[in-house]
């Protein structure tokens, strides 16, 4: 279960007297266990698809499904993965983990313990349970909240850039780290990043969106071989792959920037 | 290589320095000389009659004021022999009486207009007027409103306390990493569980800071209160000692509402260490 569909959606902000097209006519279907990333530049939407899919915000046209039905606000079965790391600084590691399990909504799904216990040494966190997020690495961190939202079994996993604000050698480390834990959950995942090898990299399917309005401008297969591998990055398919995916961000990116200048 | 040398040199030299009983000595030293300095030219300024010693004793003569005034042994406080505790205590209870209805309201207050649209245009505008008038301007009213008594001192700490409270807990409540609220919701959340389990955790430094505010004031307000309107507590003591011109029985006194709000203080700090054990930042000045 997982399976997504937007069909003609459109979303406008009304911003005092101006209104914004954030989203113009955007259709796109998700597969079950598929990894979906969605990348562009800044301002293209994409963490406005993120957040229809998620619930915090509502289309202003067109529908949003989620397993063929209209999502109606944010919820346990899509969890979310935020840029700035959701981890409650008030609570313990191992106690953000069980959070949301001992919410009224999700009781009785899951032994707590259990759940906590296999997030904890999944994530390599054991060694940290009782420290708080303030005391972990920036890393230490994004898998933390990757463990919270893992452990309330959601079968969708929307992540919003969420290894933006780490390191590059670090977000390569999390990038596998995720894979793994695809391997072995198969959760439908929807990734927005900017980092075009990250893209690709963890994609089955990349969407490049095109910014004012946000639009679809591309949806490319990424036929590379699954259990991705690290070297996989200096091969010749991959290669092509984001030179591909470059020339349509850069062009879009130039022809948007020379459009606002003329705005 | 050169580099990693020297700072481990710094870092040794440093451990040292903790050992070393003259470095000790020296930091004893750097707390202990300002004061020191103080007292001595105030104790010296009044021997050799610099000033007069009834307008203004030494720090020797308060002491044994003082320790007449607590102990009642000595009779150098005269009429205010032994009479400390109870005046003490009266403030105390005042300050505390004050300080819990203002802080209760105002925190419940706060909470509101931080959390709800209406409820902010409802008290929100009232709040930020009058927080505007110094609440020493309502001792007239309050004096015609509640008489000469508890009530007008309770009623003036209270409001003091009230503004300080209410203030912080709104800002506390706006100043929540939405981040968090989105978090809590896609988990499932029910209203309840935002409000009691991320909401007033996340909110709770900027109460406590309020509730710290509060205290201080509510100590000033004591001895405004206590000087207008009743004959019982330090700050009936301060004025009264004042009318009969014995300096060193005002100056033991300010020492100890200056010392029982320390006190206070402390104890809201206390409280709030208990209750934010999490919220340790690293600053240029430490923890306070």
């Amino acid at each position: 279960m997982g399976r997504i569909s937007l069909a003609s959606v459109i979303k406008r902000f009304e911003t005092g007297d101006s209104v914004v097209t954030a989203l113009d006519d955007v259709s796109l279907a998700v597969q079950d266990r598929e990894i979906v990333t969605l990348v562009g530049a800044s301002g293209c939407g994409k963490s406005t698809l993120l957040n229809l899919i998620a619930g915090f915000e509502t289309p202003t046209a067109g529908q949003v499904l989620v397993d063929g039905h209209p999502v109606k606000g944010p919820g346990p079965d899509r969890g979310v993965v935020f840029q700035q790391t959701a981890l409650f600084p008030w609570l313990s590691v191992k106690d953000n983990i069980a959070f949301g399990l001992s919410l009224r909504a999700n009781r009785g799904k899951a032994d707590t313990q259990q759940v906590v216990e296999r997030m904890l040494q999944k994530t390599g966190l054991s060694a940290f349970r009782d420290r708080h997020p303030a005391e972990l690495s920036g890393g230490m961190r994004q898998r933390a909240a990757i463990a919270s939202v893992l452990a309330i079994n959601p079968s969708t996993l929307l992540m919003d850039e969420p290894f933006g604000s780490l390191d590059s050698l670090t977000r390569s480390i999390m990038q596998d780290f995720l894979l793994e834990i695809w391997e072995e959950q198969r959760k439908t995942v929807v990734l927005v990043t900017h980092d075009i090898d990250e893209a690709i990299y963890l994609a089955d399917k990349t969407v490049v969106m095109t910014a004012h309005p946000g639009r679809i401008c591309e949806v490319i297969e990424v036929a590379l071989p699954r259990p991705r591998r690290y070297d996989m990055r200096s091969g010749s398919p991959y290669i092509a792959l984001r030179d591909h995916v470059t020339q349509i961000v850069r062009t879009e990116a130039i022809k948007g920037g020379a459009l606002s200048a003329v705005n | 290589m050169e580099q990693q040398t020297t700072s481990a040199g710094a870092q040794l030299s440093r451990v040292e320095n903790r050992k070393n009983p003259w470095r000790r000595a020296s930091i004893v030293l750097q707390y202990a000389i300002f004061p020191a300095a103080v007292l001595l030219l105030w104790q010296v300024g009044s021997e050799i009659g610099f000033v007069r010693r009834n307008v203004f004793p030494p720090p020797s003569a308060v002491l044994g004021v003082w320790y007449d005034l607590v102990t009642g042994s000595t009779d150098a406080a005269a009429r205010y022999s032994g009479t400390w505790l109870d005046h003490a205590w009266a403030s105390t209870w005042r300050v505390f009486a004050g300080f819990g209805w203002g802080v209760a309201l105002g925190i419940f207050v706060g909470l509101l207009i931080g959390l709800s649209r209406a409820m902010e245009r409802v008290f929100d505008p009232t709040v930020q007027i009058l927080r505007n008038i110094p609440v020493t301007a309502w001792v007239p009213l309050s004096l015609i409103f509640f008489g000469i008594g508890n009530a007008p001192a309770i009623f003036l700490i209270g409001l003091g306390a009230f503004f300080p409270a209410a203030i912080n807990s709104t800002h506390g409540v706006r100043q929540i990493n939405i981040t968090l609220y989105k978090a809590a919701r896609m988990m499932g959340a029910n209203e309840r569980e935002l409000l009691v389990r991320v909401i007033l955790p996340a909110a709770l430094p900027s109460i406590l800071t309020g509730v710290r505010l509060a205290m201080g004031i509510a100590w000033v307000l004591v001895v405004v209160a206590e000087v207008l309107a009743v004959r019982s507590g330090l700050g009936y003591l301060l004025n009264d000692a004042y009318l009969f011109y014995r300096n060193d029985v005002v100056i033991a006194t300010m020492l100890s509402i200056g010392l029982l709000g320390f006190l206070s203080d402390r104890f809201v700090v206390v409280v709030r260490d208990i209750l934010l054990t999490w919220n340790k930042r690293e600053t240029f000045g430490g923890e306070n």
